[in-house]
């Protein structure tokens, strides 16, 4: 089959490579339909994420129509058109019954590479490094999946596949970041980063209560989404002082609920960010904090801060005292795919939300290169581009 | 002063009281000079062996493969059988300690019984290929030990036969390799309610008295880390096999390569290396150690 593959930083070539065969009885194997670009792509292309191989397929935000089915799959059949949840769970593991979904015990076959640095491995996720898996990702035209009755949905008719698309990772992501927060009546929420995890952050914020919600990016086209189509207020963060603008929209009380939607690479014009892309690029530290040292400043006291950006290993100057001091609680993870997945699907399916707008420019995967380029820089009022095998 | 990982021996954890008998091949009886010879000639006969082919180059290539055993393990089970030691001062080798514990999301009944039919074992412990239970106590173990370490390549297969000394219903299991195994060890099982209705804790030690010589030297470099790593390994894809009635694995031809970051570990490398394209004449050559000559 054909496959979008990791040959380097920035390297991506369309390579033919052996089709996926069921290993397990739990496996299916998909047709993949769409299969979207996402920000966690970025920080494995931008060479922040070690354990990269070179002719690894990458791509983990996907649907697709069932093809084969392994002999312990007991939900699915062959013509089922499903979302996949990026992260994979085996269903049976405590963290999985707790619906704790991304903490799976067994679904990483390369536990031992990560826990030297994290102690304890989290879940499997498909095309997503060595460390995390293994797996072969889903910019190809077939993929196998595992634990398929756990983490395959079937797609409620009506719902297009645009908009099925991004409830396998950016609806689910964004969705959890708004779940964590605990949001309550009155409550005004803070984004950072308005892609499509924050998008989705910013319209679940919305289903869950909250009153008012604030997203700040530096792209104008992706501010402009966030304010016609999530319906938030807008700070650009070239442009203004975001200290100063969030603490005068809330009557000097600062937002009770901030979403950290934007993780290991974000950028900002301030002395720090320099300092923290050259201590990157030395290796001296590994992703660069400054939203979250932002929005514990930024906070309430004994507000909440939510982390759905993710990043990888070491952070440095963190405002620990800031955070200590102001009584903030900290809720953070890979997404439970999983628990959110139906739940999300319903509110597609009933009209409550609607996704397909993240979806900027569908792709053959040949073009692959062109779609990661156009969304690393987010030129071309690029949200998400997705490639149809 | 170093910190110890070998949690048994420093009294952490009250397990494995049970040391391996050193036996066989982890006790030297064979001088130096004895050994290099042996070396030498055993490959020199096991050579002709197996150029001559038929009955004879057979058993000539047994004769052979014995040799060249007795000469790199320093072990010669003919002098142990007589009472004779030509080694120049008597050494035992030190014990190799693993542990790992696993919670496991599964009654301990369950877990135990699995656990109990050792036929089981080959199913979650990679390098192991068979396990037979010949009597209530007895049982026969198969290991493979594919890697491009030397000693795995002298020693490609591995029997020995196991007691279980002690054994308490859905609780522990011990175990003890009898006298004349290639490597000795013995090792306890124990599986524990976890609080708060978390299933079973199953705790885990293996030892392990490797062999001396230079096959033990090249055996200890298999033993450690990697191995050490691969016994833990055992013990997760046990827990995995129990949760989730497989073990999830990223092989296949799903159009990865395998990992090459930590070949110790992975099957599919050691695979390929043994692939039929790397069957040169040249590997043609070497001794092929009958079962027999290894089981002394
Ligand atoms: N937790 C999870 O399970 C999960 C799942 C998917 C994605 N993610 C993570 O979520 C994050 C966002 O994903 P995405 O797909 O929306 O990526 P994206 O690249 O589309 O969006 C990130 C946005 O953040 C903006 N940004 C950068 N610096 C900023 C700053 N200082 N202040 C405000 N905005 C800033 C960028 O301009 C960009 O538009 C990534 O870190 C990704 O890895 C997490
Ligand atoms: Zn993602
Ligand atoms: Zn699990």
């Amino acid at each position: 089959m054909r496959a979008l593959c990791y040959n380097g930083r920035n390297d991506l070539r369309v390579e033919r490579v052996p089709d996926p065969e069921i290993v397990n009885p739990q496996d299916i194997i998909l047709r993949v339909i769409m299969s979207s670009v996402c920000g966690s792509d970025l920080h494995l292309l931008n060479g922040y994420v070690p354990t990269m191989q070179e002719g690894d397929i990458i791509g983990h935000e996907f649907i697709g129509e069932v093809v084969e089915i392994g002999p312990d799959v007991k939900k699915l059949r062959r013509g089922d058109r499903v979302v996949v949840g990026s992260i994979i769970g085996c269903g049976e593991c405590s963290y999985c019954q707790s619906q704790s979904w991304s903490l799976c015990d067994n679904s990483n076959p390369n536990a031992y590479m990560v826990e030297p640095l994290y102690g304890y491995s989290p879940a499997g996720i498909f095309g997503y490094s060595h460390a995390f898996g293994g797996y072969a990702g889903s910019h190809a035209e077939y993929i196998r999946v595992p634990f398929a009755d756990r983490g395959c949905f079937l797609i409620p008719e009506g719902v297009k596949d645009e908009s099925a698309v991004f409830c396998s990772d950016a609806f689910p992501t964004g969705f959890m970041g708004a779940d964590m927060a605990d949001i309550r009546p009155g409550d005004t929420v803070a984004v950072w980063g308005c892609g499509a995890v924050g998008q989705m952050a910013i319209r679940s914020a919305y289903l869950l209560g909250a009153e008012r919600v604030i997203a700040m990016d530096r792209h104008k086209h992706l501010l402009e989404q966030a304010k016609n189509n999530s319906n938030a207020e807008v700070l650009s963060i070239d442009e203004i002082d975001i200290q100063e603008a969030l603490k005068e929209m809330t009557g000097g009380r600062g937002p009770d609920r901030c979403i950290d939607a934007v993780g290991m690479e974000a950028v900002s014009s301030s002395p720090q960010y320099y300092y923290d892309k050259a201590k990157q690029w030395v290796r001296l530290e590994n992703d660069r904090p400054i939203v979250l040292r932002e929005a514990i400043k930024a906070c309430r006291k004994g507000g909440t801060i939510s982390i759905i950006g993710v990043y990888g290993g070491f952070v440095d100057s963190i405002p620990m005292g800031a955070a200590m001091n102001k009584g903030l609680t900290f809720k953070m993870g890979q997404m439970h795919a999983q628990k959110y997945i139906p739940r999300l699907l319903d509110y597609v399916a009933n009209g409550q939300v609607d996704t397909s707008d993240l979806l900027t420019y569908k792709m053959p995967l040949e073009e692959g290169q062109r779609g990661y380029d156009y969304f690393n820089s987010k030129s071309n009022n690029t949200t998400r581009v997705v490639f149809t095998p | 002063m170093a910190r110890t990982a070998n949690l048994a021996q420093a009294g952490v954890l009250d397990i494995a009281p049970v040391d391996p008998i050193p036996s066989g091949s982890s006790k030297i009886n064979v001088g130096q000079n004895e050994r290099w010879l042996s070396v030498g000639a055993g490959l020199l006969v096991a050579n002709i062996g197996i150029r001559r082919g038929g009955i004879g180059g057979v058993l000539l290539t047994a004769l052979g493969a014995t040799l060249a055993l007795r000469g790199a393990s320093g072990y010669c089970p003919i002098n142990d059988a007589l009472g004779r030691d030509t080694s120049d001062d008597k050494t035992e080798t030190n014990v190799l300690e693993i542990s790992k514990s696993v919670t496991i999301n599964k009654p301990r009944e369950e877990v135990y019984q699995f656990w109990r039919k050792l036929e089981n074992l080959p199913q979650f412990m990679r390098h192991l290929e068979d396990v037979k239970q010949t009597d209530e106590r007895r049982s026969h173990w198969v290991a493979r030990l594919d890697s491009e370490n030397i000693a795995a390549k002298a020693l490609p297969k591995v029997e020995w036969d196991a007691d279980i000394v002690e054994e308490e219903e859905n609780s522990r299991l011990v175990w003890r390799s009898v006298p004349g195994a290639t490597i000795d060890n013995s090792g306890e099982v124990r599986f524990v309610d976890a609080p708060g209705n978390r299933g079973t804790e199953v705790h885990a030690t293996i030892k392990y008295r490797p062999p001396q010589g230079i096959v033990g030297e090249a055996v200890l470099k298999l033993l450690n880390p990697a191995f050490k790593q691969m016994v833990k390994e055992d013990i997760r894809r046990f827990k995995r096999l129990m949760e989730t009635g497989e073990i999830p694995t990223n092989e296949g031809p799903s159009g990865r390569k395998p990992e090459t970051i930590n070949p110790a570990l992975r099957q599919p490398i050691q695979n390929t290396q043994t692939t039929p394209q790397q069957d040169t004449p040249q590997s043609q050559t070497k001794p092929s150690i009958t079962d027999e000559s290894i089981v002394l």
